[in-house]
């Protein structure tokens, strides 16, 4: 039902005009110090209270899911966006079960499952309380870790499944914009184990095992094009959707990731014509995620006095 | 298979008794059809509104207006049904004589109906859209309006020949 998110959508395009804008950018980027930069954040009504850099970003971070929360109580379709936290978090409890360590700041906030019940689910090495997937992507991730005390294959499950559940989320919705961003988040994973595993020399079935199968990218030609060299994989991604990409991680991996984000940017634009739907505000929270990302660039790079130009180039597309 | 001749067994019905039912038809139609158009298109752009004075309360006045526009096929169904009443001996002139003047009466109010209740849904949609214009760009407001606008148009143009033929009816 498109009209649902009538009142949510016009809350959302008033809200859109608080977004940070090319000139916002500008502005704390002629920021001369960090504090300077923290204070004209604090004038744009960032944060809470609190002057630290990580509390502002944190702080932001919350009040967007709070309006988010307020505007539906079906999270259902967000759920493309919570479950990379979600699986994370599944990570720590399952590897701080297995090694006895008590996790102590190890658990992401704003997931959509509780740290704490996963944690006791590991614990009773009971999984029936997490979502069915999730279960069963946990039993075995806890299982082989125990058995191999291998971390990089655990973390491969749960990534993994991860991405199959981003899929499957992004398809069931029947939103364009949740299937394709899911398809997105499924290729640009695929793309940064295949090179990461092309420059260790990772095997065949290391990435077989890694490689989640989406629709844009073969996991098996990529896998293949891997094992044999990075021009080959770049090779392989130049006849693909992901040309650009392989031109950026030619040119550097922050080129790379840069590329990426401009491209969930891209892909978001469209929902500001779009009076309707869920994806107005799938896509506020993206371009919240962004602003927030690119505000944490410009204050490490003040923080660590970096060169302009080094900063700028790293700054990724605006939504307004 | 023979006609059925209910005349056969005696039983006599006047048809042209059912001209001022299928008049009165037409008449409730028209009222009702653009009433739940209205109803529909009113309610989606007083949701849109809501978003927008949650907001910020500034915009009001401007999201009222946009809000309303959809309201207006129920208005036009209104008079197109109290035109017909007036036309066909209910609240005055004279009953339809004959079923096909009743059943003209019907038609004659079908466009306002059929119409009016399709515009008054897409004219909202078209609204909503607007209304996020306001929230973004106010000082677009004129231009906003336009594009609802434009839908009154064909309701317009169905109000017009309802009325003509309504009015022109009993002169046949």
């Amino acid at each position: 039902m498109t009209e649902e998110y009538i009142y949510a959508v016009a809350r959302v395009r008033s809200r859109e005009l608080n977004l940070l804008s090319r000139q916002d950018v500008d502005q704390l980027m002629a920021c001369r110090t960090y504090d300077e930069c923290l204070r004209t954040l604090s004038d744009k009504g960032w944060g809470d209270g609190d002057p630290s850099a990580e509390a502002i970003l944190a702080a932001e971070e919350e009040k967007t899911w709070a309006f988010i929360h307020e505007l539906t109580d079906d999270l259902t379709p967000f759920k493309v966006l919570l479950y990379p936290t979600d699986y994370n978090n599944l990570k720590a409890a399952v590897k701080a079960v297995v090694t006895g360590v008590e996790p102590r700041d190890v658990f992401l906030p704003g997931g959509a499952v509780d740290p704490e019940l996963m944690l006791r689910c590991v614990r009773e090495g009971d999984f029936s309380e997490l979502p069915e997937t999730m279960a069963a992507a946990a039993d075995e991730a806890y299982h082989t870790l125990l058995q191999t005390e291998d971390g990089q294959l655990c973390d491969v499950i749960l990534d993994r499944a991860c991405v199959a559940d981003l899929l499957q989320c992004g398809r069931e919705s029947g939103v364009e914009i949740l299937r394709d961003y899911a398809e997105l988040t499924a290729a640009v994973s695929d793309i940064k184990i295949a090179v990461r595993a092309c420059k260790t020399g990772k095997s065949r079935a290391f990435l077989d095992a890694a490689l989640a199968p989406c629709g844009t990218l073969d996991a098996s030609s990529l896998a293949v094009a891997a094992c044999k060299s990075l021009d080959d994989l770049f090779a392989y991604l130049s006849v693909t959707p992901y040309g650009e990409a392989a031109e950026k991680l030619r040119e550097s991996y922050s080129a790379f990731e840069k590329y990426c984000d401009d491209r969930v940017m891209d892909l978001i634009k469209e929902q500001k014509m779009n009076p309707f739907t869920v994806g107005p505000l799938f896509a506020y929270v993206l371009a919240r995620r962004n602003e927030i990302s690119t505000v944490r660039i410009i204050l490490s790079g003040k923080l660590n006095e970096l060169d302009d130009g080094m900063i700028r180039e790293r700054l990724r597309d605006m939504y307004v | 298979m023979e006609n059925f001749d209910l005349n056969a067994l005696g039983v006599v019905f006047d048809w042209d008794a059912l001209g001022v039912v299928f008049a009165l038809l037409g008449a409730v139609l028209a009222a009702l059809m653009g009433g739940i158009g209205s109803a529909i298109g009113v309610g989606m752009t007083g949701q849109a509104a809501a978003g927008v004075v949650t907001e910020d309360p500034s915009k009001f006045g401007k999201v009222l207006i946009l809000q309303l526009l959809p309201g207006t096929q129920g208005i036009y169904g209104l008079l197109i049904g109290f035109v017909t009443l007036t036309q066909i001996g209910i609240l005055g002139g004279e009953a339809p004589t004959t079923l096909a003047k009743g059943l003209l009466y019907l038609a004659a109010c079908l466009p306002m109906a059929i119409v009016g209740m399709v515009s008054a849904k897409w004219q909202a949609k078209a609204s909503v859209s607007s209304i996020s214009l306001v929230a973004k760009k106010p000082d677009q407001f004129g231009k906003s309006m336009i594009f609802p606008a434009m839908v009154e148009t064909y309701a317009v143009l169905a109000l017009l020949i309802s009325i003509l033929s309504i009015t022109s009816i009993a002169s046949l």
